[in-house]
């Protein structure tokens, strides 16, 4: 089962009370042959996790920093078969939970049920879609769940307790709580829907739940440790590999980015 | 048979539906639910009707294009919404949609254009109630439009530029959801074509079929052998169908061929696509192997759009309705035969469906065409004069 290493994280994290740390990148950057070499930098650097990116054309959930970096991927030629093949070796080198994220028509067009049995192969432990809500969700989750994968599904600041009720019920393996309203993308301040949603999910499921959207300081990632089981950042690591003049640069930038994040969550 | 209402999920047969993040589904919800009952009820009704009558200038003209016909053999009917307040079909759903942003509370719409039709309509009926305009329109299509981005500034309207993609309609839709995902609570946007999550689709349609339902009453019961509109997400086209859907006359939507079909620079989403999602809906898209979705191409800004409505997916799987297309070339001698022989410089969108009648007028020799002259072609002519230097 390929969401153990997932649900083994979660238990580890709730025994000794902490808040995971699981950074987004989109798979391919810096480039093709150094985006393993990033994640591992990030494992070494106190990720317990991570949530892998494949690029798609249209990122409908995403701000710019995001956009530019499925952009670059695209160019650089990183397909569904390459994005997955860099969740292969990450799961491999790092020994984390790795989550595959990206849109519904990249799925449907290979077909959900040979796109789940290849997140399988890669030894994936599950699967984000930013624009698959609950209603249509179990075209995918289905096929998802069958090959031994877990399922994510949002929770938003705008999603009634009825519908966090509906949620919980479709049994994901954790809920992505979206932390501010908005695409990803950094923010200045801290965002006042946060802890409000929080507390809403942790009194309708004791489900797993993960913020993120509009994380990207060690400060925020602070003022969320005790509301969640883990925490997604980013934009703040995409944009500091976008921004990096060469490719140990932006391994060098995305290591002390982390090093500070994970030391803030602890 | 045509559905007078999508499923419960927001399809009509396979397509359509509601793929958009979990922040937007209950915004979603609240507009279907003010939607059906403001459109159930007589109060909105009647101030729509009363708008469009004294303020848009509805009904629209039919007019029978004499010397048209008499160039081509074909008898042809305009249906003149180039006529309506602000020179295109857009300000029917523009107004629609305003009313109900206000009744919801929303002090603040947001919109998207290609060809500058919909943003203007939009800025329109936002100054005409009160609300605030925020209107995303890609670089590109500045360039080619910029007549409309003044008109929108004129009418208070903020436009702002996207600069992602391709600079065109597709961008320009994935900007304005962007927004909508952070201003939903304040915002209202205001979808111009019958495209995007349930109940867009649905609504769009309702509030364009205004077009097909004066067609039918002005004709008296002489039903046209064929109906014919362009199609780009395809809000005039279904707008004009869908009254006369089942009824008998042959229904053809026209898409934009650009440089040809072969050449892949187009906009033939159904005739040269497949399946898939795009803007929160399951049609028929340009895309990739891998579901990248690609480039439209069209010298019209309107039809520049790699999808089309979910529901014209539906009228062509299910033969309700048969979609062709006609190139940019043909579309420009289209948009010169009829300001020759009628007097009507059409936008360039809206030359399309009068280039396939050309282009098949032997076969159609001695029937009636009608057509949905979708807009008025002002905001086209600098494009054209700065191609003709």
């Amino acid at each position: 089962m390929s969401r153990f290493r997932l649900e083994r994280l979660f238990a580890e994290v709730r025994s000794s009370g902490r808040t995971a740390l699981l950074p987004f990148m989109t798979a391919g950057l810096p480039s093709v042959s150094t985006s393993v070499d990033l994640f591992v930098a990030m494992a070494d650097s106190g990720a317990d996790g991570f949530e892998v990116g494949i690029p798609y054309s249209d990122p409908m959930m995403d701000g710019p920093t995001i956009q530019a970096a499925n952009r670059r991927a695209l160019a650089g030629g990183v397909t569904v078969e390459k994005g997955l093949e860099v969740v292969a070796a990450v799961v491999e080198r790092t020994g984390k939970p790795v989550i595959v994220m990206t849109y519904a028509n990249p799925i449907f067009r290979i077909g959900a049920a040979i796109f789940a049995e290849r997140c399988r192969e890669a030894g994936a432990s599950g699967v984000i879609v930013a624009d698959l809500p609950l209603e249509e969700a179990a075209a995918i989750q289905d096929p998802i769940e069958a090959t031994g994968l877990g399922m994510v599904l949002f929770a938003a600041p705008t999603s009634s307790n009825a519908r966090l009720e509906a949620i919980a019920a479709a049994n994901p393996v954790f809920i992505y709580g979206i932390a501010d309203l908005g695409v990803t993308g950094e923010r200045r301040g801290s965002s006042s829907h946060a802890r409000e949603l929080a507390a809403r999910i942790r009194t309708v499921t004791g489900l797993p739940l993960v913020m993120g959207v509009g994380i990207s300081t060690p400060d925020q990632a602070r003022s969320l440790a005790g509301e969640a089981d883990g925490i997604i950042v980013g934009s703040a690591l995409v944009r500091r590999v976008l921004e990096a003049p060469d490719e140990q640069a932006a391994l060098d930038a995305v290591r002390n980015a982390v090093v500070e994040l994970a030391g803030a969550l602890r | 048979m045509k559905l007078e209402r999508p499923d419960d999920r927001g399809r009509f047969g396979e397509f359509g539906g509601r793929f958009a993040p979990e922040t937007l589904i209950p915004a979603l919800d609240e507009l279907a639910e003010a939607f059906e009952r403001s459109w159930s009820g007589d109060r909105f009704v009647g101030e729509y009707q009363r708008v469009l009558r004294d303020y848009v200038g509805r009904p629209t003209p039919l007019h029978e294009a004499g010397r048209l016909s008499e160039r081509l053999g074909v008898r042809i009917l305009l249906k003149r919404e180039d006529l309506a307040h602000t020179g295109a079909h857009k300000i029917n759903n523009a107004i629609g949609q305003v009313m109900l942003a206000r009744d919801m509370g929303k002090p603040r719409v947001i919109a998207e254009t290609g060809a500058g039709q919909h943003g203007v309509a939009t800025a329109t009926a936002a100054a005409y109630f009160g609300l605030k305009c925020d209107v995303y329109m890609g670089e590109v299509d500045i360039d080619r439009q910029a007549l409309n981005v003044h008109r929108m500034g004129m009418l208070g309207a903020r436009v702002s530029p996207v600069t992602s993609g391709a600079g065109t309609l597709k961008d320009a839709v994935s900007e304005a959801m962007r927004d909508w995902v952070r201003t939903v609570e304040t915002t209202h946007y205001v979808i111009g074509s019958v495209v995007g999550p349930h109940p867009f689709p649905w609504m769009v349609r309702e509030f364009q079929k205004v077009i097909g339902e004066e067609a039918l009453e002005q004709l008296e019961g002489r039903l046209p052998d064929y109906v014919v509109a362009c199609v780009g997400g395809g809000s005039n086209a279904i707008g004009i169908f869908y009254p006369f859907a089942g009824l008998g006359p042959q229904l053809i939507g026209v898409e934009a061929a650009g440089l040809g079909i072969e050449s892949g620079q187009h906009g033939a989403s159904i005739g040269a696509g497949t399946p898939g999602i795009l803007h929160g809906t399951r049609t028929y898209l340009l895309q990739d192997d891998e579901g990248q979705v690609l480039e439209a191409h069209s010298i019209s800004a309107g039809l520049d759009y790699p999808g089309v409505g979910p529901e014209h997916a539906f009228f062509a799987e299910s033969g309700i309705a048969r979609y062709e297309s006609a190139t940019d070339t043909e579309a420009l001698a289209a948009m010169e035969l009829l300001a020759r022989t009628e007097g009507i410089i059409p936008a360039l969108e809206s030359a399309h469906a009068i280039a396939w009648i050309i282009r098949e007028a032997e076969a159609l020799a001695g029937r009636t065409v009608l057509v949905n002259l979708s807009g008025r072609g002002d905001k086209d002519v600098e494009q054209l004069a700065r191609m003709t230097q």
